[in-house]
């Protein structure tokens, strides 16, 4: 949603549905944070915009025309293997290896990597991946705790980790990590990523009926933040968030009543 | 270069010793502060320095270091610091052309061509050992982080093969020293990570591990660091052990005694 607001280019891939659906449907917002949803990222309405950031409506969906305004790429797995169903990259899983060639050819022939400085006015790629690591993907880190191939989720990383280096571009990507019982794996997978943040929801555990808990949905952990540039990072002072998802609002509070 | 990290080891630049191995460990937090000491504190000693940077960009390094008073650019360009940016060579060599020289990607076993680390020895070797050598105070191996090589397919034993003949070229035949970072978690579950990391602990000189508070967050101490010397790597005499706990700035990192911290006292 930032991304169409701002006026940035999109990049969406998924092996769930097709990205042209998470495009339109709405739902969660997206507020000042910085933050990985665990279902869907889907973009809502915008209503208001602050020095940083927006805010929206997440009852409503995006109109088509502001969609229009921007370029965006889509790539869905299904049909993407169907025409490249061999794609080898480094002994990686073939759905990976299609991601990361297709996200490289874009950022070359766009120009987010500089190459054609004359073509355009420079502009933001923002990625967004939708539950990497899943079975979907071909992966089967999420179905067992002994994966036949344990490489392949961290290659990638490391090989996107690169490609956003050296390009104008960010990305997002959810994790099912519930689903991964190699706890080695995620640790590796922090490692690679810049920024880590997870959503706890409240559903099913025993928090749903703590009283404490009663105003929220669950809780937001904030894993690890990026150390860029610098021998320092800007920590928060306080790590207890929590998250409360309302019909026209999701917000993310501190401090609540412990 | 952090001035108080230097007297808690005893080191100065115009000293920068010979044949050392240093192990950089950190658990549940960042210790790339480290990395970033020893990479101004060797250039500034006038050692000729080769970097293994695997987990981030030449600019990073290169932001940080002059705000420790280096340039990272300047000392590459005069030939002090040969960089290897893994990322970027990693990209050369999936969507790179080939190479003009013929010879190997120092990454080339993500190809999956090869299991060994060979190509990345090779690269350090021809690094360090050029023909005018004789010009640097030393020759200096840094690696940040060797965690990395695993996430990217590499067993252990080719890791701790790869540090192996490392050590034999540039500690023994050079006399130059080594400094590696080995990342690992709390929750410390990934059984390769500890065996490189423990391993590489048995044989080094001097252990640095940074660890997040037990307690968790807090603003005004980040961790605590371990100082292990190893006296004797012979005998069966006591590590030397300290433990500080730090606080890390724009410029600068302070040490303190524990329950000390400026905010406290």
């Amino acid at each position: 949603a930032e991304g169409v607001v701002c006026g940035h280019d999109l990049f969406v891939a998924s092996a769930m549905e097709p990205p042209d659906n998470i495009l339109k449907v709405k739902t969660h917002r997206r507020g000042k944070d910085i933050l990985i949803d665990h279902n869907y990222l889907e973009i809502a309405s915008p209503t208001t915009s602050t020095k940083f950031g927006h805010y929206y409506d997440i009852s409503k969906t995006m109109s088509p025309e502001l969609l229009q305004s921007i370029k965006w790429h889509s790539f869905y797995l299904p049909e993407e293997l169907s025409l490249e169903p061999k794609l080898k990259m480094c002994n990686m899983n073939c759905g990976y290896a299609n991601l990361l060639h297709s996200i490289q050819r874009v950022i070359y022939q766009e120009g987010f990597d500089g190459s054609h400085p004359q073509k355009k006015q420079k502009n933001i790629l923002r990625i967004g991946i939708q539950s990497l690591g899943s079975l979907l993907w071909g992966d089967d880190i999420c179905s067992s705790d002994t994966p036949e191939d344990i490489h392949s989720l961290t290659k990638f990383l490391y090989v996107l980790r690169g490609l956003l280096r050296k390009s104008l571009s960010a990305c997002i990507i959810t994790v099912p990590s519930h689903l991964i019982q190699n706890k080695a794996i995620m640790e590796r997978v922090t490692n690679l990523s810049d920024m880590v943040v997870g959503l706890e929801s409240f559903i099913g555990s025993e928090r749903e009926t703590n009283p404490l808990y009663k105003d929220y949905h669950g809780l937001l952990h904030v894993h690890q933040i990026p150390r860029l540039n610098s021998l320092i990072c800007d920590v928060s002072d306080t790590k207890d968030l929590a998250f409360r998802l309302k019909r026209k609002q999701f917000t993310i509070e501190r401090d609540f009543n412990v | 270069m952090l001035a108080e990290l230097n007297e808690l080891l005893g080191a100065s630049p115009q000293r920068p010793g010979t044949g050392k191995f240093t192990l950089l460990r950190d658990t549940g937090t960042d210790g790339s502060f480290l990395v970033h000491h020893f990479l101004s504190f060797y250039l500034r000693a006038g050692c000729k320095v080769c970097f293994v940077a695997l987990l981030q960009s030449f600019s990073h390094y290169n932001i940080v270091a002059q705000k420790l008073g280096v340039s990272l650019t300047a000392a590459r360009e005069r030939g002090q610091l040969v960089f290897l940016e893994g990322l970027k060579s990693c990209l050369d060599l999936l969507f790179g052309e080939e190479e003009p020289s013929g010879e190997p990607s120092p990454l080339q076993f993500i190809s999956g061509s090869t299991s060994n680390l060979k190509a990345l020895f090779d690269f350090v070797r021809t690094s360090l050992t050029p023909a005018d050598s004789a010009s640097w105070k030393g020759s200096v191996l840094l690696v940040d982080d060797l965690s990395v090589l695993l996430s990217l397919g590499a067993a252990p034993v080719a890791v701790l093969d790869f540090i192996h003949y490392c050590r034999v070229v540039v500690c023994s035949q050079l006399q130059g020293n080594i400094v590696v970072l080995v990342h690992g978690s709390e929750d410390a579950e990934d059984e390769e990570n500890d065996l490189v990391g423990n391993s590489l602990g048995h044989h080094s000189d001097l252990i640095l591990w940074v660890e997040g508070l037990a307690t968790g967050f807090c603003k005004d101490v980040h961790g605590e660091i371990k100082i292990i010397k190893r006296l004797s790597l012979e005998s069966t005499e006591q590590d030397l052990v300290q433990v500080y706990q730090y606080k890390i700035q724009e410029r600068n990192v302070t040490f303190f005694a524990r329950g000390l911290s400026a905010a406290v006292l």
